[in-house]
């Protein structure tokens, strides 16, 4: 027994609170306030993960977000996650947790052979070993044995994590001395503050560090200050972390909350930000140093500190700053026997207060094997010890002030680097910037942002640290396996390898040996790496620099991310008015183009519902919800102007209650929508586009409108949601339409095709429209969408004298096909221009500009072999081609596509297969017979004009 | 994320704008012009790496204007509406 909880002391801890949870199948007694690292501590579980790649034993480093070994699975629905830090997962009551990467636990595991290997498995040792035959043949096998922790696939989240959006005048990120003094002065001057602290209590190093200010202990500054912001109106969010800033200084936070609940996403637009975010300790560079029972200085004064634990009876300090002094002398105050160990230090020993001093030298190895039992000097002295304690210096957290694009300036004398030149809107103060003595933070704080008259700074009246330090990095040729990234298993001779081998630039070591690139991003690691790389390539440690600081600071889970956005909501769908009433009828939904719509009515046969409507609507009526049509009204005095410049057809020459049907192209000439143009008066169109255009065809429009004809000339309203639009067709469409009682004349002379006259249904105008997609007598009668249902209801009991039946996309879409009418982006590509689909007219004769007019004349456009529009008629059995089919030719004994089938139906009323396709030169070829090829299968057709059904086009006013 | 001022609006998100081209590019009308100049409209970008003059559209008031923005540091200049000035003759 090493490690052990005092009998007192503690102050994140409640004594009075049991609980226990499991730990690799063992139970662990803990106290609430306990985080699962200090738990497993206070159990004396000296391993409590395997390494990456070695499966070397590892044990808990730190006591915060930097730690690179300590990664746990947690089982559970409400707190399950992955790889997570057990130095910030709070200890509950009957959650279970594992250690990764190891098996059956981290105290024996099987891979452990591994690490006996390892001078046979160095960095790279994949990329140049298992290349041949093929990677991927080792790949499964590789993976399974190294990684860390498993994903539960059963997991499920709790609920929609939420999402908020703030604005702020100052947030500041950090509660420790710096933060909170900042956020403070902020307050004083009257600024909105956010306060975000990734620690569930707000103090940072004043938790366990010692201080005085303003005369009293620093607990109290810390609870007065948090309550004077609170009671100001400022947020204080704790367990909360600044894990990004995004352009324009966005933030993003992570908030953690302790009650099962999802972690809240924060979004925030501060007017300024300041980062108070302190500085991670670096380990030291000697042989072993990863061996369990060796940690972070600082962390052994959390633990000891926060959650009265000891963490050993027999402890050597090693450092090479001032801020492990403090750390040796509390360690030995609670009752450890401690070893101080300096190279600073006059080399003579000295022993006072329970510590033995041990000047001018060093650690050169630590022994042992599945934790640390002593230590070895430069000087050859061995010492016994059942804990290592190390403090390598301080890394300013810089993260977030990089991500901002914030460069960075190396500080010799700090052995760091700080925050350069200043970024807009961010100031970066205490730890953060290099400031160790709490006086000189508060007077930083005072200087920096808001230290404007009238504010008092607080005052440290008690004992300051110093930053003294000597820079102590990894040397090239040591002794030993000198361990620089735990996480990811990188060596400092790996780092040597990478050298040699010329990957000496700091993108390139971290690629070649993944230093830094595991999910702690090297926080501990990516300083002595590249001061390491700098020492063999005899350049500085700002010549080679540091790699780029990406968000996250420390992994969020996807839940906040997406917060509610997920099944239905993730990418909505629009609903038709009558959807309740399709519903009841039995329909069969499908999305189209982001609408939710009848795909069919009835039936557990899809097929044969499709055929039994379509046959229906050629036999008597069919109804046929419409609404999803474009309804874009264009209007102004220079509306016929623009019409005309917008269609590839002239559209001015329209009289008023007509329609004419149109293609609208791309300026680089492709058919971009087909469509109804309608014109109800003088300066007054409606542009009914294809349902699933109509967001893109008004912006087109509003483009064209706004920097074309000018903003007072043209109105454009996008009104398709505001109408439905009920279809009638078929033989008996005229019949029943009378039956409605519109008011409408329905004489072919007064209402022939493509024309238009308004009713009244009730008391509601109706526009009735004779345009058609079916090749039948057609009336599109277009209504309030909110008085849609009883015209709807009218219908359908009206039809039932006629025998209509009501049909779904999918039959109207079959029906269609029949007569060659084309459904842009089905039956034509990303190449398809008007002539290609035998619509040459206003290409050849129109005078005036249109949208798209001079890529029709372009060598490509005029070219001899373009893929034309044309019907296909099988002439080998009765099997339908499948879409996509490629009609094929041989060409010098290679077969090459000459085009492709775009829509095929089997037609109930021809009862035969119908098929329409883009074939090279298909509209001079009609009559011939061709080859066509499905994965493998090769069919024969003829090529036909693309209407099967009714070409003389008698039904349009049967 | 970016901070995009719709002139119609005011400040937005820059997710709810599209980018709807360079400033500046003329359409040539007429079908006398020539394929040099037509492909030069339709398909050659400057693609400037700093100072930029750029056309957007705000999806949500569908107000086309014009922007003027660093590619290198997101910093936004100045926008203006209409875009329209340009093509007027």
């Amino acid at each position: 027994m090493t490690a052990f909880r005092l009998a007192s002391g503690g102050s994140a801890i409640d004594r009075a609170r049991r609980l226990s949870f499991s730990f690799d199948g063992r139970m662990v007694e803990a106290y609430a306030g306990d985080t699962i690292a200090s738990a497993l501590l206070a159990a004396d579980i000296a391993v409590v993960g395997r390494s990456f790649k070695y499966h070397r034993p590892r044990g808990i480093w730190g006591a915060g977000v930097e730690e690179p070994n300590a990664l746990i699975d947690v089982a559970g629905n409400r707190h399950g996650a992955p790889n997570t830090r057990a130095t910030t997962e709070p200890a509950r009551d009957g959650l279970i947790t594992r250690s990764v990467n190891a098996s059956p636990n981290a105290a024996a595991d099987r891979n452990a052979f591994l690490d006996r290997f390892a001078r046979f498995i160095p960095a790279a040792f994949y990329y140049k070993t298992f290349m041949w035959p093929d990677w991927h043949l080792f790949e499964p096998r590789i993976r399974a044995m190294a990684g860390l922790g498993s994903v539960d696939p059963d997991w499920k989240s709790v609920g929609p994590a939420d999402q908020i959006n703030k604005h702020c005048d100052v947030l500041v990120v950090g509660a420790g001395p710096a933060g909170l003094a900042a956020a403070r002065s902020a307050s004083d001057i009257g600024k909105s503050v956010i306060l975000v602290d990734d620690q569930p209590h707000p103090g940072g190093s004043l938790l366990h560090r010692d201080a005085e200010i303003d005369g009293q202990p620093a607990a109290n500054w810390i609870d007065g200050s948090i309550a004077a912001l609170r009671q100001g109106g400022h947020l204080v969010l704790t367990s909360t972390t600044a894990f990004g800033i995004y352009d324009h200084n966005l933030i993003g936070l992570n908030q953690r909350h302790h009650d099962g609940r999802p972690d809240t996403l924060w979004r925030i637009r501060p007017g300024r930000i300041v980062l108070a975010t302190g500085a991670i300790e670096r380990p030291l560079p000697f042989a072993n140093n990863d061996l369990p029972g060796i940690l972070s200085a600082d962390a052994a004064l959390i633990y000891l500190r926060r959650y009265g634990v000891l963490v050993g009876r027999q402890i050597v300090v090693v450092t090479n700053n001032d801020s492990a002094h403090e750390v040796a002398a509390a360690l030995a105050a609670a009752g450890a026997e401690v070893t101080l160990v300096d190279p600073r230090m006059d080399s003579r020993l000295t022993v006072s207060a329970n510590i033995r001093r041990l000047g001018g030298r060093t650690v050169t190895t630590a022994r042992g094997r599945m934790r640390v039992e002593g230590v070895t000097l430069d000087d050859g002295t061995s010492l016994p010890a059942d804990c290592v304690v190390v403090s390598g210096g301080w890394t300013p957290t810089v993260h977030l002030f990089c991500q901002a694009r914030g460069k960075l300036a190396w500080d010799e004398s700090r052995a760091a680097f700080l925050p350069g030149d200043p970024v807009d809107g961010i100031t970066v103060t205490g730890a953060a910037a290099g400031t160790v003595a709490l006086s000189e933070v508060f007077a930083d704080v005072a200087k920096a942002a808001f230290g404007v008259a009238g504010t008092s700074s607080p005052r440290s009246t008690g004992p300051e640290a110093s930053g003294a330090i000597m820079p102590t990095w990894p040397r090239a040729g040591a002794k030993g396996r000198v361990w620089i990234d735990y996480q990811n298993d990188v060596t400092a001779k790996d780092v040597e390898l990478a050298a040699r081998e010329n990957f000496i630039s700091v993108e390139h070591l971290k690629r070649y040996t993944t230093l830094g690139m595991a999910t702690d991003q090297g926080k501990t690691s990516n300083l002595a790496g590249l001061a390491l790389m700098a020492n063999i390539t005899g350049r500085t440690v700002p010549e080679v620099g540091t790699t780029t600081y990406r968000p996250p600071f420390t992994p969020v889970p996807l839940t906040s991310f997406s917060g509610a956005l997920g099944g239905e909501l993730m990418a909505p769908v629009r609903r038709l008015p009558l959807e309740n009433m399709h519903r009841a009828a039995g329909a069969v939904f499908q999305e189209y183009g982001g609408w939710l719509r009848p795909a069919h009515y009835g039936g557990a046969d899809a097929e044969a519902a499709i055929q039994s409507e379509a046959l229906g609507a050629r036999r008597s009526v069919a109804l046929f919800d419409g609404s999803t049509l474009g309804k874009i009204e264009v209007m102004g005095p220079k509306a016929a102007e623009f019409v005309d410049f917008i269609y590839y057809n002239t559209m001015s020459t329209l009289k008023p209650g007509r329609c004419r049907y149109g293609f609208m192209l791309s300026e680089n000439g492709v058919v971009f929508d087909d469509g109804i143009l309608i014109r109800l008066d003088e300066h007054r169109f409606i542009v009914s586009c294809s349902s699933s255009h109509v967001t893109a065809v008004h912006a087109r429009l509003e483009e064209w409108r706004q920097d074309r004809f000018g903003r007072d000339a043209v109105y454009i309203h996008n009104a398709t949601a505001d109408m439905a639009t009920l279809t009638v067709s078929g033989p008996k469409a005229k019949a029943l339409v009378a039956a409605l009682d519109l008011g409408v004349s329905l004489d072919d002379g007064e209402l022939p095709h493509m024309a238009i006259a308004s009713g009244i249904f009730g008391n509601e105008a109706v526009r009735v429209a004779r345009v058609s997609f079916t090749g039948d007598r057609s009336y599109e009668i277009s209504i309030r969408a909110d008085r849609a249902e009883a015209l709807w209801v009218v219908m359908q009991e009206a039809g039932k004298a006629f025998d209509a039946v009501t049909i779904g996309l999918e039959a109207m879409t079959l029906l269609r096909a029949e007569k060659g009418y084309i459904v842009i982006g089905k039956d034509t590509d990303g190449t398809t221009m008007p002539h290609d689909l035998g619509v040459d007219g206003p290409r050849q004769k129109r005078g005036t500009d249109y949208v798209g007019r001079r890529s029709l004349f372009t060598d490509v456009a005029t070219a001899e072999r373009r893929l034309q529009f044309v019907g296909l008629r099988v002439t080998d059995g009765e099997a339908l081609l499948a879409t996509g089919t490629h009609a094929i030719a041989k060409v010098e004994g290679s077969v090459r596509s000459q085009g492709f089938v775009t829509s095929s139906y089997q037609s109930p009323t021809l009862q035969r297969p119908i098929a329409l396709a883009l074939i090279e030169r298909g509209a001079s070829r009609h009559g011939e017979t061709i080859d066509l090829q499905h994965l493998g299968i090769l069919r024969r057709a003829t090529i036909t004009g693309p209407c099967a059904f009714d070409p003389t086009g008698e039904r349009l006013n049967a | 994320m970016q901070l995009f001022p719709c002139p119609f609006c005011g400040p937005r998100p820059e997710t709810e704008f599209h980018y709807n081209g360079e400033a500046g590019n003329i359409r040539p009308d007429g079908a006398q012009v020539s394929a040099e100049c037509w492909a030069g409209y339709l398909y050659e970008r400057s693609n400037p790496k700093g100072a930029a003059r750029e056309i957007w559209v705000h999806a949500t008031c569908q107000e086309f204007f014009v922007m003027e923005r660093d590619t290198v540091t997101h910093q936004l200049a100045a926008t203006q509406t209409p875009g329209f000035a340009e093509h007027a003759e």
